[in-house]
């Protein structure tokens, strides 16, 4: 199967020489759900930049859905549907001349794009708000129109860079579902993002790059296993001893109800609990202390840096 | 892109482009019209009946076709250069970079919408002067075809002042310090023979000249220049600002990084 996205080799210099992409390859399978991930300037808007041609490369190959941008970067481009990080769509305009007009830049007639811009914003909640000038929506209904406006050609490869950044939680899960839903009906989604909570509940693949280099490239999945520890929080009924040790583990204190215990690769958490028990501990609850991915992306980043 | 669909996204930009400019018609619209409403008051009827004839024509009738021209002009120019540059501030023209619309198509979508104001306008200050005076078109074909050249001239001239363009006041320095004085340099008002000899050579270098007076040709029958030559001169200008304008967008110059 011809891949959704292929990155060879992929370099940018920019004027003033700074090197932001020393380089990179990079293979997004079609129906995949990828996040990339990395620290604020470390190449991921520069790639996709690239991609959709906003920025020139400095040397590489990078080919949509076998369409090589150097050779035929219009069939390419038909490919793509491209959701930026800020908002850049004319502010006077209302939402759905944005999403009529940017249908015809495809070449999609007008009613057609009339149709699938009305299909697009109901899903996305946004066809009442289809005739309010786009500077009086709010963030999150913002970054909604521009989702619509990026499928509205219906593209094979959706590419969305930090889509709920400044978005609250309700609007944020129900992107998630939205976008869940439209990569099981076949697009494939590339998505930058800083909550990597968002990355481990939606994506099967990740990217991390740093400093214009991909360090980690694989599933979600492998990438967990990966973890050599985790730390766990335990809030206990009663009111805890001054010290309390359980052999082979790591255990702090944090008050007089709450123990944080690290969990080492290779030990089990029901050891835990039978230490507890034994020392009379009961405990009401549990919790991860930080997310999973968080720690491993750290430790990437910072072993690389 | 299938030619069916480079019309679909050429039609698209043109629209937006029509529709941009009719929503603040107060603004792209009515200014010219009050603007030449005082011009033909002042030097055509108030100083003009003064003056007495100019060119074998009232003074009023000789500065309207200049009238209508400079109107044409400063539309056309302004219209493109005022979206092209709002679209680049607010990053909107990145809805067109990133689509597969061909470099040209956009190119012509702008030009197409700056023409299309142009000629409106001309037909909005051209229905004014009939307040002021007759007028009788000498040659319907000369007209029309100098309306859309110039516009199309100008229009490109916008296009390439808004890809350098880097803020709102770059936008108004050509507008302000040399369109406006090349208008008026360009016999709008005067005859180039009322200047001496060597005025009259230096005006010839002027492109406007040449506009003005094939458009004056086109209403009045009567020109400063050889209509061959102005018309020459007019498409040697366009196909240079077009062939610039299409180096400008292949090669992503302020527009892309």
């Amino acid at each position: 199967m011809i891949p959704a996205l292929t990155i060879e080799n992929l370099s940018k210099v920019y004027s003033d020489g700074f090197e932001a992409l020393k380089g990179i390859s990079l293979e997004v399978q079609q129906g995949d759900f990828f996040a990339l991930l990395g620290p604020n300037g470390a190449g991921k808007s520069t790639t996709i930049g690239i991609i959709c041609s906003l920025v020139a490369k400095s040397g590489g190959r990078v080919s949509v859905f076998d369409a090589d941008i150097d050779k035929d970067f219009p069939a390419a481009k038909k490919h793509l549907g491209i959701v930026p990080q800020e908002f850049n769509f004319n502010m006077f305009e209302k939402g759905i001349d944005i999403v009529v007009n940017q249908a015809g830049y495809y070449g999609l007639p007008p009613r057609l794009a009339l149709q699938r811009a009305e299909k697009y914003l109901k899903e996305l909640g946004m066809w009442d708000k289809r005739d309010v000038p786009s500077r009086m929506l709010s963030g999150g209904m913002k970054r909604r129109l521009m989702i619509a406006r990026a499928l509205v050609h219906e593209p094979r490869l959706l590419i969305l860079d930090e889509p709920t950044a400044g978005v609250d939680i309700e609007m944020r899960r129900s992107m998630w579902d939205f976008l869940k839903r439209i990569n099981a009906e076949g697009t494939t989604i590339i998505l930058t993002t800083h909550y990597l909570e968002e990355a481990e509940a939606l994506c099967r693949h990740i990217a991390i790059i740093n400093q214009g280099k991909i360090v980690e490239n694989t599933s979600i999945k492998h990438l967990l296993r990966q973890l050599h520890k985790e730390v766990f929080i335990f809030d206990c009924v009663e009111k805890l001893p001054d010290t309390v040790v359980i052999d082979g583990f790591t255990v702090r204190l944090m008050d007089a109800h709450t123990l944080e215990i690290e969990v080492e690769k290779g030990q089990y958490i029901n050891q835990v609990f039978s230490a507890l028990d034994t020392l009379g501990i009961h405990i009401s609850s549990m919790r991860n202390r930080a997310n999973r991915l968080e720690e491993m992306f750290v430790n990437l980043v910072e072993g690389t840096a | 892109m299938t030619r069916q669909e480079q019309y679909v996204a050429f039609m698209t930009i043109v629209r937006k482009e029509i529709k941009r400019y009719m929503r603040i018609w107060t603004q792209t619209l009515l200014p010219s019209a009050i603007t030449m409403s005082l011009y033909f008051v002042i030097f055509g009827s108030l100083i003009g009946s003064r003056i007495g004839e100019m060119g074998g024509f009232s003074y009023m009738q000789f500065v309207v076709p200049g009238l209508i021209m400079m109107a044409i002009i400063t539309n056309s120019y302004s219209n493109v250069v005022a979206s092209f540059f709002g679209s680049k501030f607010s990053h909107s023209v990145e809805e067109l970079l990133v689509s597969p619309t061909p470099n040209y198509v956009i190119l012509m979508g702008y030009v197409v919408g700056g023409v299309s104001r142009g000629m409106l306008v001309a037909v909005v200050v051209t229905i004014v002067s009939l307040f002021f005076t007759e007028l009788h078109i000498h040659s319907y074909f000369v007209v029309v075809l100098i309306v859309v050249m110039t516009a199309t001239l100008f229009s490109l001239a916008g296009f390439i002042n808004a890809v350098y363009a880097n803020s709102f006041d770059d936008i108004s320095i050509v507008p302000t310090f040399i369109l406006t004085p090349l208008i008026y340099l360009g016999g709008v008002f005067y005859s180039m023979d009322l200047l001496p000899e060597f005025w009259a050579n230096v005006s010839r270098l002027n492109p406007l000249v040449y506009v003005v007076n094939a458009f004056r040709y086109g209403v009045l029958g009567v020109s400063d220049v050889s209509l061959p030559f102005a018309l020459g001169m007019i498409a040697l200008f366009t196909v240079v600002a077009f062939a610039f304008s299409m180096h400008l967008l292949n090669s992503g110059k302020r527009l892309r990084q």
